[in-house]
């Protein structure tokens, strides 16, 4: 079992559900209240990801962030390290790559909220923020929540990106999905057995608690 | 004081202007689609025509040619949506309390009991909108608009997502309410037997602009807002006091023009109650009848003669201190020979008179 594979790819997981919450909320809200020219190009664009082959997804973070790139000389020169192969790297490629399943359901969330239940609370005086934590948040959490779950579960997976951005630096940029491929490539069926059965509970647990949560808050309003 | 002023081309045309004093009930009667709605929306802040103002008690809530335009939640005001817009999960008392930002956090929650109390809810403060009936959400939606202390009350079509009989409840409770109603409201209705039961004075819409504005009175023998709002709506209001239940199920009611048999209504003796008779429902005659089954025969003189488009004519009578209303054929008014200053006799069968066009106030202590 390779301790520090799993520990690197739960924090990179835990920090792209920290980064993509606050993502969602406002950009699905914002996509759900507001009509705008080019809404359609906009919403494809945060669906791109969900078609596009990790691996040529990969190819241009690669080429966007690599040494040679001004994204990339910038950071070098911030940061005195380079992007790609970085734990940075890794995560702001799985922050892109799951705006999809982050911003997707957080906007269904916000659009099944009543355009009088968002008037009404207008209509009580309500600020904007008070509006966005007492009325638009709780009722929109079924949705919010199901897409955290989903960046998370999908963050442990991910392969072909980080593979492409991140290489296989063992407790930098090897996480649990590729230690698993490492080991079956060294034919140690065992450890790759063992890695694969953790990562399966852990999918397991994280959506049971989902759908147990969701149903909860279906009875409370339903 | 609240005024209105709407004039705008795009994309929905209106052309309406009114005045609503404090504690009096105002109804924008129209079809739907007519715009009446979109005008409680501008007050409201929630839609801006091109062209409009809006002020309450002098101050200026939107003015587009002053390029003013106070957001909903700096407008003081309290609305009642047409299927509520409650928030589905908190409780009663926390659909009132969230309209509360403005007590200290201590004080929300016994202002909350009152206001749900004030309503008749006082015992379902903890259940949330699923958990109540369809009534029992319109009354919090009351609750909830009143907690503001609103400068302005607006109701949007508030009645039509309930049954027949609740409504009937609700139209009580509202005017029972009226006692402490003490600013402007407004109604929007469809419903022309809610409008005269409810409102002090109408303004009729059809496609956003004006056809008439005045009195239920005035608004019926207008023929333009009759033309808006469809000739079977024409009726007449009488204010009457319940006298007496009687043994056969009919209760006897006492008008400045006479007595009245009706269908028994619910109210103790002595109670006010508004009755809507339509106009379609009274038969006039020159003699007072004789071996007639209708039981309600009221002399009334003839006020005015109004010819219609087609082969009908609404007589306005008046009767004590009330004026009725009857829709005749011209070919009867002619045979009669009818005309203004005539004497004659108002004839109204007992069970003419819908539940719904019985209105019974809080009897007067």
């Amino acid at each position: 079992m390779d301790w520090t594979a799993l520990w690197l790819s739960l924090r990179l997981a835990g920090w792209t559900v920290i980064i993509l919450l606050p993502v969602a909320v406002f950009f699905g809200r914002f996509l759900a209240h507001r009509e705008f020219w080019g809404k359609g190009f906009v919403e494809a664009l945060v669906a791109l990801p969900l078609v596009l082959p990790p691996t040529v997804f990969g190819f241009y973070l690669l080429i966007g962030f690599g040494a040679n790139s001004p994204v990339g000389q910038f950071w070098q020169g911030l940061f005195g390290h380079q992007l790609v192969f970085s734990f940075e790297g890794l995560l702001i490629a799985l922050v892109i790559s799951n705006l999809p399943f982050a911003v997707q359901p957080a906007q269904r969330g916000f659009e099944a909220i009543a355009l009088d239940v968002r008037e009404a609370a207008a209509c009580c005086g309500m600020s904007p923020l008070s509006v966005l934590w007492k009325v638009e948040l709780p009722l929109a959490w079924p949705g919010l929540m199901t897409g955290m779950v989903l960046v998370f579960a999908h963050t442990l997976g991910e392969f072909g990106v980080l593979l492409m951005v991140g290489g296989s630096i063992p407790g930098e940029t090897k996480t649990i999905a590729i230690a698993i491929y490492d080991r079956v490539q060294a034919f140690d069926n065992h450890g790759a057995g063992v890695m694969s059965a953790t990562l399966l509970a852990i999918s397991l647990v994280t959506i049971t608690i989902t759908f147990w949560l969701s149903r909860r808050v279906g009875q409370r309003f339903g | 004081m609240l005024e209105v002023k709407v004039k705008a081309g795009v994309p929905i045309p209106l052309d309406v202007s009114f005045q609503v004093a404090a504690g009096e009930v105002l109804a924008l009667v129209g079809a739907s689609g007519s715009g009446k709605s979109t005008l409680l929306r501008t007050i409201a802040g929630l839609y801006q025509p091109s062209e409009a103002r809006v002020a309450v008690n002098g101050a200026v809530w939107l003015d587009t040619g002053a390029g003013i335009n106070l957001p909903t939640r700096r407008r003081r005001l309290g609305m009642v949506f047409q299927s509520y817009g409650l928030f589905p999960h908190m409780t009663a008392a926390g659909n009132v309390m969230a309209a509360l930002e403005y007590l200290p956090k201590p004080e929300r929650a016994a202002e909350a009991a009152r206001l749900l109390a004030l309503v008749n809810l006082g015992d379902m403060e903890r259940r949330r909108p699923a958990e109540l009936s369809g009534g029992q959400q319109q009354r919090v939606a009351v609750a909830r608009a009143l907690a503001r202390r609103p400068e302005v009350l607006l109701l949007d079509e508030p009645f039509s997502a309930v049954d027949r009989s609740t409504r009937e409840k609700l139209y009580q409770e509202i005017r029972n309410l009226r006692r402490v109603l003490n600013m402007p409201v407004v109604l929007v209705t469809h419903d022309m037997s809610e409008a005269q039961m409810l409102a002090d004075r109408m303004v009729v819409i059809d496609c956003g602009r004006m056809l008439a504005s005045g009195s239920a009175a005035e608004v019926m023998i207008d023929p333009a807002a009759l033309r808006g709002v469809g000739l079977r709506e024409a009726g007449s209001v009488l204010n009457a006091r319940i006298v007496a239940h009687e043994e056969d199920g009919l209760t006897r009611l006492d008008t400045s023009a006479g007595s009245l048999l009706l269908p028994r209504i619910e109210g103790a003796a002595g109670a006010a109650v508004r009755v809507r008779i339509m106009a379609h429902e009274v038969i006039l005659s020159r003699d007072a009848p004789q071996g007639l089954s209708a039981l309600n025969i009221l002399p009334v003189t003839v006020l005015a003669l109004r010819q219609g488009d087609g082969p009908g004519m609404l007589v306005e009578l008046q009767a004590g201190e009330e004026t009725i209303l009857a829709r005749i054929t011209q070919r009867s008014a002619l045979a009669m020979g009818l005309q203004a200053g005539d004497a004659c006799h108002a004839i109204l069968k007992t069970m003419a008179v819908a539940q719904d066009n019985v209105g019974v106030m809080q009897p007067v202590i």
